[in-house]
């Protein structure tokens, strides 16, 4: 089963006995009986008891007889700790009636529609009345009616007659998501889940609710009726959508990708997904895949399908006698490890450019992500730590990472200090809120750092009691949650945060960069100066120069520097690996410019973008994450497997492959025919992957490998103390991600499509007056770039002075306002 | 019927000659007001509190032995002893959500003597140091909501309630709440979800009492309204002569209150251990015998969730202890009598229905199970039943409260070995009151159900309803 957790190893020293069956076990203190029962061997059945979940006792379903020294009883084992000398019985002739009569009650108004219940065939409810319940329905009357499924939210439907009232969804959105828009309505016999009315259950989670759901009462759009269980197959793999890595099962039928569900990795996810990572395997299956390659038509401009091999010639035409310093690669987020090596080892050894770069100028130097003492997310979410986020909401950017972290504020007692420009998803249970001036949250991590040891100074906007009360806050292990906050701001803030906040004792950073597998990227070395193995050119140039013939000779541009030198007319040949420019650099018009200079634009990718349907010459069809196999580098440096499900889309390949069939092609033999044989070589030039064996990867199937060396990447200094720009200007610009945007994913993706929010400018209220507007007026926000309209909403989680928009919403692209090369952008709101 | 002795503005309250602890100024028509509270002594027993040490009066109420009347009979003076030292603020409930089938004393004691309840609060606040009472009243109880509040009023303004308490450090504050019609509330777990704004919903035990995890996760006392009530008459005369009314195991007073088919139903103090269930029914200065020309059948001898009596059971004490030895409870003090004419079945049901339509629905036994046996019990009732339907409601109701039950009709029975309450499946003891009803008059009058699912119904049987006395408050009054 994927959605219940294992309970954990014996992992303390047992110091209670308890007497299972005539079998004495050891439990820890404070194990629940029935997770040391399950421990142990013996299963006691349940529907509402979820490990990762606090315990109700609701569905009476786990009652087993205990015996504390006054005798026997009934007692739910789900709610009660394991105490010295308990005696549990649970097969005896009492254990066993209570244990029918419950299932016969939660039978006798459950329809039996079993044979079209998408659940049939992996029902707790169906299997456990097979293995406990009576065989007849003793109930005459009719059973309780309800409309049958509702919609509560634009992907999950209820089936309240399906519902046996377990409590889980409804805890989950409570106690877990924080969203508790579902609720129990009504008493009784018509006790029912519901939402509020017109009020949708509009949780970016709430395909969790539909995993853990014991019956059919809650499904999901993308499978329903899709497939019966026991046609699907499926594989372990790692989701792909963001930065977290959390671990999932991807399950297919008839060599189609149904469903993903979460898998409970202890360290990563715990089971939980958030809906972009759950359901936007959608996309994978969308119509607008590339399923060959394509080349632009000279005369009709338009991208025509064709053959591999003319396409790579005409790759190969590009590349051949072109100087490697007019040659840019730009993305490589998407891809698994493995390609991200063969990738890397084309352009840096092969060719011999260094302009790579993975981050699309809205992330941080790889150095500040590889060279400070990094955390785990248990290291950040350990009970009695502080975490101080300075970086973007995890609730819209890193879903599964907002759930571990919740849960550590909120059951572990853990101290959250954000440091951000304006309210997010945790600000609600964080134990102080700085929102910091946009720009300037390193002033303000600074003034938090001297108050823990001096007085305390206003910054930022911040008063110096805020800061003082913050800095008093922090106490045990610190990790910094570190991360671009804004797109609005340059890295800078970010960076001089980081470095203010390593003077803190205890520290470890935890990155915040949330574009799929940005990590490996960074590791594989497809970042300017980097070579696999978090080996700065200078320190691994001998090594690599043995293992790949050559390194480039001088560190290359960043993405801004690739755009930028690319308008300048100084780039030959630009590489899109599955990126678009055009919405996820945070500067529109130096990625228009850019992308329009370079003479030839390869992409690598699965679907059709912006950049690539307007620019790109040659389009080079691409596997996608469930149709090739590999590894995946989450924020903590954890390498996961990726496996292949199904074969790939039309002709498309796998990515590492495109890169040894063009390296080929070029007369130059990557030397790997195969992901383990890429992996082989990794092990072999990284010293810290050295460790990472075929075994070492089986026996973290689930896991995963951390991978913890620092390399030979040491942080930077502090970054040059760019004071925030003053212009006349009125406002200071926030751009934040949202979950739900414009991006490719999601805009092929049917059940989330719909769910990205209307385009608003938020303010303080108090600026409201300043401006002369009122909540719902469309105003002009103007920057030195451009000018967007949009309707203003008053939000107090926005600073005095400070204007947030999302930053692609709705066909409208905030990064048109975004000068890339001022550390902050200042706007005029005003009546248009 | 004769009326002659009902107190007329205390409707359902009968006055005798017996003693008065808890209802010595109802016999005034102007009872609930200030003036006559204070004329009549009222706060003389917070005065006489808080010449004492806070202990010395924990003490006291421990001596008396005053046993909670909500229905548990658990002795406060014990319970107050449960506050974990320390762990402050702690707060008192007042438990005003009367809504036990039969039962209808609190409401009089909120609605005659809203003073002398908060007297009592006071009492209990200054002997546990706390410093916020809340008090807890049904929600469709408007005549003692709008005394209680008026009362509230009054006592703030004369400084009996609020800071400085009759010019002393000593400050409460009490907060009136109503609740919204569930039954459940009154359960004390249910009642503090309620007061938390929450759905009225058991909570889980552990912790076994408010008292470790109460309201707002704080140590919380919560007590029955007549428990308080009985507060300042014992600081102004003493456990000594509390002691001296009813037994040993149970001194003191308690409110009875009792309906169906006897000569003069109504509320009655009575005292605990003394008074029978006889002299209760046929006594002069009680409910003068059941009704011209018919015989007593069954009764219910403390609230819907009881075990039914029957009438080789007239001669117990009214007292806890003996009541329980016989294999029922006393409860929350209502007793339901039927004549030979109540249809044992149809007089079941009413009492299932109750229980089914008050399940909260959080666990599954009660929720699905009380509900079924409404549906089955229907249709008997109804003369759809099927032969099978006796043993099976037994063996629903086996589901929910497992293990023997008490049964008042078998004089065989080892009550040693019944537990009482009896053993549940559920969370809290709602679902298993549903059973009660059933298996006595099973038990007892199985051929009546066999009567009705073999379409042989012999029993005469009456319209008249099981709780025919009909206590009309003022304000139903009021509203007609």
């Amino acid at each position: 089963m994927t959605d219940t957790h294992e309970p954990d190893s014996l992992e303390a020293i047992s110091t209670v006995t308890v007497t299972v069956n005539g079998i004495e076990i050891a439990a820890n203190p404070d194990e629940l009986l029935i997770d040391a029962c399950e421990r142990t061997g013996t299963y006691i059945p349940r529907f509402c008891h979820h490990s990762r979940m606090n315990p109700v006792g609701m569905c009476r379903m786990c009652l087993v007889e205990v015996d504390t020294g006054r005798g026997p009883a009934l007692q739910p084992s789900c709610m009660l700790p394991v105490t010295e000398g308990m005696t549990v019985e649970t097969e005896t002739e009492v254990t066993k009636k209570a244990q029918d009569g419950v299932l016969e009650f939660l039978l006798i108004n459950h329809p039996l529609d079993c044979p079209v219940c998408d659940k049939g065939g992996e029902c707790p409810l169906q299997d456990q009345t097979m293995a406990y319940g009576p065989g007849e329905s003793r109930m005459v009357e009719e059973k309780r009616h309800y409309e049958k499924p509702i919609a509560i939210s634009d992907t999950v439907y209820l089936d309240r007659e399906r519902c046996i009232l377990c409590d889980r969804c409804t805890r989950f959105a409570d106690e877990v998501a924080g969203d508790p828009l579902i609720h129990f309505m009504d008493r009784g016999n018509n006790t029912q889940v519901n939402t509020f009315p017109d009020e949708p259950f509009a949780s970016y989670f709430s395909g969790n609710t539909v995993q853990i759901c014991p019956v059919g009462a809650l499904t999901a759009k993308p499978y329903r009726f899709k497939a019966r269980p026991w046609d699907l197959e499926e594989t372990i793999s790692t989701a792909w959508t963001d930065s977290v890595g959390s671990r999932i099962t991807v399950q297919s039928s008839r060599n189609q990708v149904l469903r993903v569900l979460g898998v409970d990795a202890d360290p990563v996810n715990w089971g939980w997904l958030s809906d972009k990572e759950r359901f936007s395997f959608e996309a994978l299956n969308s119509e607008a895949r590339f399923v060959a390659p394509m080349t632009r038509d000279n005369v009709t401009g338009d991208l025509v399908s064709t053959g591999w091999a003319g396409v790579l010639g005409r790759v190969v035409d590009a590349f051949t006698d072109v100087d490697p310093n007019r040659v840019a690669v730009l993305g490589g987020a998407r891809m698994t490890n493995e390609a991200q090596y063969a990738w890397a080892k084309l352009m840096k050894g092969v060719i011999g450019t260094d302009h790579v770069d993975a981050q699309l100028g809205d992330g941080l130097p790889p150095e500040v992500v590889l060279g400070l003492p990094r955390a785990t997310i248990d290291d950040a979410c350990r009970a009695g730590g502080t975490i101080i986020l300075v970086g973007p909401d995890p609730k819209e950017e890193l879903g599964a990472l907002y759930l571990r972290l919740r849960h550590a504020v909120v059951e572990d007692g853990a101290t959250l200090i954000e440091i951000t420009p304006q309210r997010g998803g945790l600000s609600r249970i964080a134990a102080h809120s700085l929102h910091a001036r946009p720009g300037e949250s390193g002033g303000v991590a600074a003034a938090l750092v001297g108050a823990t040891n001096g007085a305390a100074v206003d910054a930022g906007g911040i008063t110096a009691d805020a800061i003082a009360a913050a800095a008093a806050a922090i106490s045990g292990p610190v990790t910094v949650v570190l991360g671009r906050a804004s797109l609005a701001e340059s890295a800078d803030a970010a960076l001089a945060a980081a470095h203010a906040l390593s003077g803190l004792a205890n520290v470890k950073f935890l990155s915040a960069l949330r574009r799929g597998n940005v990590h490996g990227a960074l590791d594989m070395g497809l970042a300017p100066g980097l070579l696999p193995g978090r080996t700065t050119l200078a320190a691994g140039r001998a090594r690599f120069a043995d293992a790949w013939s050559s390194v480039p000779s001088a560190v290359g541009l960043d993405a801004a520097g690739i755009l930028a030198a690319a308008k300048a007319g100084e780039i030959d040949v630009l590489v899109l690996l599955g990126t678009d420019p055009l919405n996820d650099f945070p500067d529109a018009e130096l990625a228009a410019a850019g992308l329009s200079g370079a003479d030839t634009v390869i992409s690598v990718d699965l679907l059709p973008n912006d950049s690539t349907t307007s620019y790109a010459d040659v389009i080079l069809a691409a596997a996608a994450p469930t149709e090739s196999s590999g590894t995946f580098t989450n924020l903590e440096g954890r390498v996961s497997v990726m496996e292949q499900k199904v074969t790939p889309a039309g002709t498309s390949r796998p990515d590492w492959m495109i890169a040894a069939e063009i390296a080929l092609r070029l007369g130059a033999d990557l030397g790997v025919d195969s992901p383990e044989a890429i992996r082989a070589e990794l092990a072999a030039v990284s010293t810290v992957h050295a460790d990472l064996t075929e075994e070492a990867l089986d026996d973290g199937r689930v896991d995963g490998v951390l991978i913890s060396g620092r390399g030979d990447i040491s942080a930077p200094d502090a970054a040059a103390a760019n004071g925030p720009s003053n212009d006349a200007y009125s406002l200071r610009l926030v751009a934040a991600r949202r979950m739900y945007d414009d991006g490719v994913a999601l805009r092929h993706s049917p059940a989330s499509a719909g769910l990205a929010r209307s385009i608003q400018v938020r303010l303080n209220p108090v600026d409201f007056d300043k401006i002369g507007v009122e909540s719902g007026t469309v105003v002009k926000i103007e920057s030195s770039r451009g000018h967007l309209l949009a309707p203003v909403a008053s939000d107090t989680g926005v600073p005095v002075g400070s204007a947030a928009i999302p930053f692609t919403v709705d066909g409208w692209a905030a990064n048109t306002l975004i000068d890339s090369s001022t550390v902050v952008t200042d706007v005029r709101v005003e009546r248009p | 019927m004769p009326t002659h002795a009902y107190v007329p503005h205390a409707p359902g309250y009968v006055d005798n000659d017996g003693p008065k602890i808890v209802t010595s100024r109802f016999p005034h028509e102007d009872s609930f007001t200030l003036e006559r509270a204070e004329a009549t002594g009222a706060y003389d027993g917070l005065r006489s509190a808080m010449d004492r040490t806070p202990a010395a009066v924990h003490q006291e109420v421990r001596d008396a032995t005053v046993l909670g009347r909500g229905g548990a009979g658990f002795p406060a003076g014990v319970k107050w002893g449960f506050m974990p030292p320390g762990k402050f603020p702690y707060y008192l409930v007042v438990n005003g959500d009367e809504s036990e089938p039969g039962t209808y004393k609190d409401r009089l004691l909120m609605e005659r003597d809203p003073h002398q309840l908060i007297e009592g609060c006071l009492i209990a606040c200054y002997a546990l140091g706390l410093a916020q009472c809340f008090l807890y009243v049904r929600g469709e109880m408007a005549l003692a909501q709008e005394r209680i509040a008026i009362a509230l009023n009054e006592a703030y303004a004369k400084g009996y309630v609020g800071k400085n308490i009759l010019g002393t450090e000593f400050s409460v504050d009490i907060t009136l709440t109503w609740g919204a019609g569930a039954y459940i509330v009154g359960e004390e777990t249910a009642l503090i979800e309620s007061l938390e704004g929450n759905r009225g919903m058991p909570r889980l035990k552990p912790p076994y009492f408010p008292a470790a995890i109460g309201l707002y996760g704080q140590p919380t006392i919560v007590n029955n309204v007549e428990t308080l009530a009985n507060l300042p008459w014992l600081m102004n005369n003493g456990a000594d002569l509390y002691k001296t009314y009813g037994s040993e195991a149970s001194p003191g007073t308690r409110l009875i209150a009792v309906s169906g088919h006897v000569n003069r139903p109504g509320v009655y103090e009575i005292e605990q251990g003394v008074t029978t269930f006889r002299d209760l029914f046929y006594g002069d200065n009680f409910c003068r015998g059941i009704r011209e020309g018919h015989e007593l059948k069954m009764f219910v001898p403390g609230g819907g969730s009881a075990p039914w009596f029957f009438p080789e059971q007239v001669d117990l004490p009214l007292e806890a202890r003996a009541v329980g030895a016989a294999g029922s409870m006393l409860g929350s003090g209502a007793i339901i009598v039927m004549d030979e004419t109540t249809d044992a079945v149809k007089a079941a049901l009413r009492l299932v229905r109750f229980y089914a339509r008050e399940s909260c629905g959080k666990c599954t036994p009660c929720r699905e199970g009380t509900t079924w046996l409404e549906r089955v019990m229907q249709r008997v009732a109804d003369g759809e039943g099927r032969p099978s339907d006796i043993d099976m409601l037994l063996d629903i109701g086996d589901n929910i409260s497992p293990g023997p039950y008490p049964n008042a009709a078998d004089p065989n029975q080892d009550l040693e070995a019944i537990p009482f309450p009896p053993k549940q499946t559920t969370i809290c003891p709602l679902g298993p009151s549903a059973v009660a009803p059933i298996t006595s008059t099973i038990r007892r009058f199985r051929h009546e159900y066999e009567a009705k699912i073999t379409k042989r119904d012999t029993i005469a049987v009456s319209a008249a309803p099981v709780m025919a006395q009909t206590i009309r408050s003022e304000t139903m009054e009021r509203e007609a």
